[in-house]
């Protein structure tokens, strides 16, 4: 038995529906889009808040990078005499350690993006996906920063005589930034949905992204290692970032247009499958965490 | 085309009382194993109803919701603490999904389910009302339109370059409700938030949502004060255990709740004749006594720090001259609060004839207690002598509540001691003060 305005109302359009379950592929990305001025206003906070009220400010983004290059340089080039390829131990690892470090970054702080963020969540929407994202554009000033630095330390070296080749692959360094940091994004999400229910995931997180360095080649050159373990390394998708990277401004380094392809490749599946289960978990996240 | 702007079918919610989860991955996962077999849950206890891959009861916040709300509405949703309200203002805000039903919406929704979400103590006054303003869904532009008008309505000009965290209380709050006073969705949802700031800032805020009604918003307003709610909304429904239970004109459904929680609670009005839990001559007698709140209504709830009256009725059993009338309060450990007696007040009754009845109202402009339940004891005395003609010891009990008189009420709790004072509380460098 309908009335008449039952009928009209059945065909009227509604802004939003929301329902108990969503379309698994209803990722808003249209309402994250729009939410460009909270992403912005997110990395303001991000940077302003880090480093009020200490002495060195900014600073602190290049003194973590430089110790942990000075640290590798002593050890792994000066006691275990690892090889660098014959280019200059301090900038072989830098750029290492820059690339790598804002891969690990983005993955570690957007892992943690339900649980630090649960109180406001809590209290007003706004496209979750606006958080992780905040964080790898505010990583990426700190990568900027520091990269400022490795140019620099390539300039000093250069004056001194060392060899090293920059080359025209350095305009792939937007595409590698990229890959990292949907790398970072995507495994980041993935693991911060899982902790709403387990937490272990986050000490997990801790010193896996420690034990995945060593399996990235940051210390050594992929072309130092014996050709059966070379193509395990390169399954690693941040492999071929790093490799090609080292070899865009230092010039040594093992690189191919597939196995970028399949680290960009493996970046896009990380990110859909990372918004995809992030996107399920967000809708009722509160009730759980 | 309708006027419905917000449509709410069948709506529920469910809540999982206890642990979530089996608690560790290896039993998640037999369950989810088993589930993907067709098999009933292996962790399930014979007889229990299975939810999921949880163990443990679940509650219904929210039991088969049915309403709409058209454009320009103001709807008051009331109902007791643990009703639902908040939950409904949850799913309608998109913060949870719910378990089943639907809610359609026209237009944008904005949610104020608290002020000052996502302020940041280290950033200052300017950076945290364009960062909080974004969340609530403002664009960069439009919250640079309205900047002069927010830093003015939330009165702290000078401070406006100053970290928060070095804001007072009262600042912080008047800057959060600024921000969210000055949004303009086509939908907004508000909970309990005018209750910050202190009385003449609440009337400032009362007034600016009244304005945004004015300008034919859509409200959805959650409030234990019936006052505000009387105030602005002009539809109101109630939510009783998950349940819509009463909708209407605003009015009706707050004067049925209200009685309804007083007899919840045993009735705001109570015959004392023949109570035998008293003492006195018996030359006079309290017959009855009955709570009356500011709006005037028989209710035993009264908000603290809120003017109410007791009314006690006296039937004089032989011929007095001169009377004082007193009200003794008492907190649930038997401790003696309060003596109001009219003599403190020069006032003195009588003389009275036998057989003669006669009401007494005291108004009490307010008191500073924890939200907790008091007992009244009245009692009437001779005037200018010692000796008491009646005393009532259990007369009536009164529930003090907070309905947000102060602004530091949020965070009232169950002190040590008896009375809860609303102070402002600073700090300085020693020699400034000498």
């Amino acid at each position: 038995m309908h009335s008449d305005s039952d009928v009209q109302f059945a065909f009227e359009k509604w802004d939003k529906d929301i329902g108990p379950h969503r379309n698994l592929f209803d990722l808003r990305l249209r309402e994250l889009w729009h939410s460009y001025d909270l992403i912005m206003l997110f990395v303001r906070r991000d940077f302003v808040s880090t480093y009020t009220q200490t002495i060195l400010g900014p600073l602190w983004y290049l003194i973590q990078p430089i110790l942990t290059t000075i640290t590798f340089t002593i050890i792994f080039g000066g006691f275990a005499q690892l090889s660098t390829e014959g280019l200059p131990k301090f900038l072989f690892y830098m750029s290492g350690v820059i690339i790598w470090t804002y891969f690990a970054s983005c993955l570690t702080k957007t892992s943690d993006t339900f649980i630090n963020n649960a109180q406001l969540f809590g209290k007003v929407y706004f496209p979750r996906l606006a958080v992780p994202v905040s964080i790898v554009i505010s990583n990426l000033i700190a990568f900027a920063i520091q990269f400022v630095f490795f140019l620099v330390s390539m300039v000093f070296f250069a004056l001194r005589g060392f060899e090293f080749h920059p080359n025209w692959l350095i305009l792939l360094t937007p595409l590698l930034l990229l890959i990292m940091a949907g790398l970072g994004l995507g495994f980041g999400i993935i693991i911060s949905s899982l902790t709403t229910k387990y937490r272990d995931l986050r000490f997990l997180v801790q010193f896996g992204v420690q034990l995945l360095m060593f399996a990235t080649p940051v210390i050594y050159p992929v072309s130092s290692i014996p050709p059966q373990f070379q193509k395990l390394i390169m399954l690693n998708p941040l492999s071929a970032v790093v490799e090609t990277f080292r070899y865009a401004y230092l010039g040594e380094g093992t690189i191919s247009v597939g196995q970028l392809a399949y680290s960009f490749g493996f970046m896009l599946v990380a990110i859909l499958i990372g918004a995809v289960i992030f996107n399920r978990v967000e809708a009722t996240f509160m009730d759980t965490v | 085309m309708s006027n419905t702007v917000i449509s709410i079918e069948n709506l529920s919610k469910a809540y999982q009382l206890g642990k979530i989860g089996t608690g560790t991955l290896h039993n998640d996962l037999k369950v989810w194993w088993a589930r993907a077999l067709g098999k009933p849950n292996p962790l399930l206890g014979i007889g229990l109803q299975d939810f999921g891959n949880r163990k443990g009861e679940t509650v219904w916040a929210l039991r088969n919701i049915n309403f709409k709300v058209n454009r320009g509405e103001v709807l008051g949703v009331i109902g007791r603490n643990g009703a639902g309200k908040s939950t409904l203002l949850k799913i309608l805000s998109s913060v949870t999904a719910p378990t089943s039903g639907h809610v359609k919406i026209k237009g944008n929704i904005a949610s104020l389910l608290e002020v000052g979400t996502g302020f940041h103590p280290d950033l200052t006054g300017r950076e945290n009302v364009y960062l909080n303003g974004a969340i609530l869904g403002m664009r960069k532009a439009e919250i640079t339109r309205k900047f002069e008008e927010i830093i003015e309505f939330a009165e702290i000009q000078q401070f406006i370059d100053t970290p928060v965290k070095r804001y007072s209380s009262g600042m912080y709050v008047r800057l959060a409700f600024a921000v969210a006073a000055h949004l303009e969705p086509d939908i907004m949802l508000v909970d309990e938030v005018l209750a910050v700031g202190d009385a003449a800032f609440q009337a400032k805020c009362l007034g600016k949502m009244g304005d945004v009604a004015n300008q034919g918003r859509t409200i959805l307003f959650v409030s234990h004060n019936m006052g505000a709610i009387k105030k602005l909304c002009g539809q109101a429904i109630r939510i009783h255990q998950g349940q819509l239970i009463a909708s209407g004109d605003t009015q009706t459904v707050v004067d049925r709740y209200l009685s309804d929680s007083g007899a919840e609670l045993g009735p705001s009005e109570r015959e004392l004749e023949n109570n035998k839990n008293r003492s006195g001559t018996g030359q006079a007698k309290i017959i009855k006594i009955a709570l009356m709140d500011n709006n005037g209504i028989k209710n035993k709830i009264i908000g603290i720090g809120k003017p109410f009256q007791i009314v006690i009725d006296v039937g004089f059993e032989s011929d007095i001259s001169k009377i004082v009338i007193g009200i003794q309060m008492a907190n649930q450990d038997k401790v003696h609060i309060l003596n109001l007696r009219s003599d403190g007040q020069n006032r003195i009754f009588g003389p009275f004839k036998q057989g003669t009845k006669k009401t007494f109202i005291v108004d009490i402009p307010g008191l500073p207690l924890y939200p907790g339940i008091y007992l009244i004891e009245p009692w009437v005395g001779e005037h200018g002598g010692k000796r008491i003609y009646d005393h009532v010891y259990d007369a009536m009990q009164i529930i003090m509540e907070s309905t947000g008189h102060y602004e530091s009420e949020s965070i009232i709790k169950k002190g040590k001691g008896l009375m809860f004072v609303d102070c402002e509380w600073e700090e300085s460098s020693l020699n400034s003060i000498i």
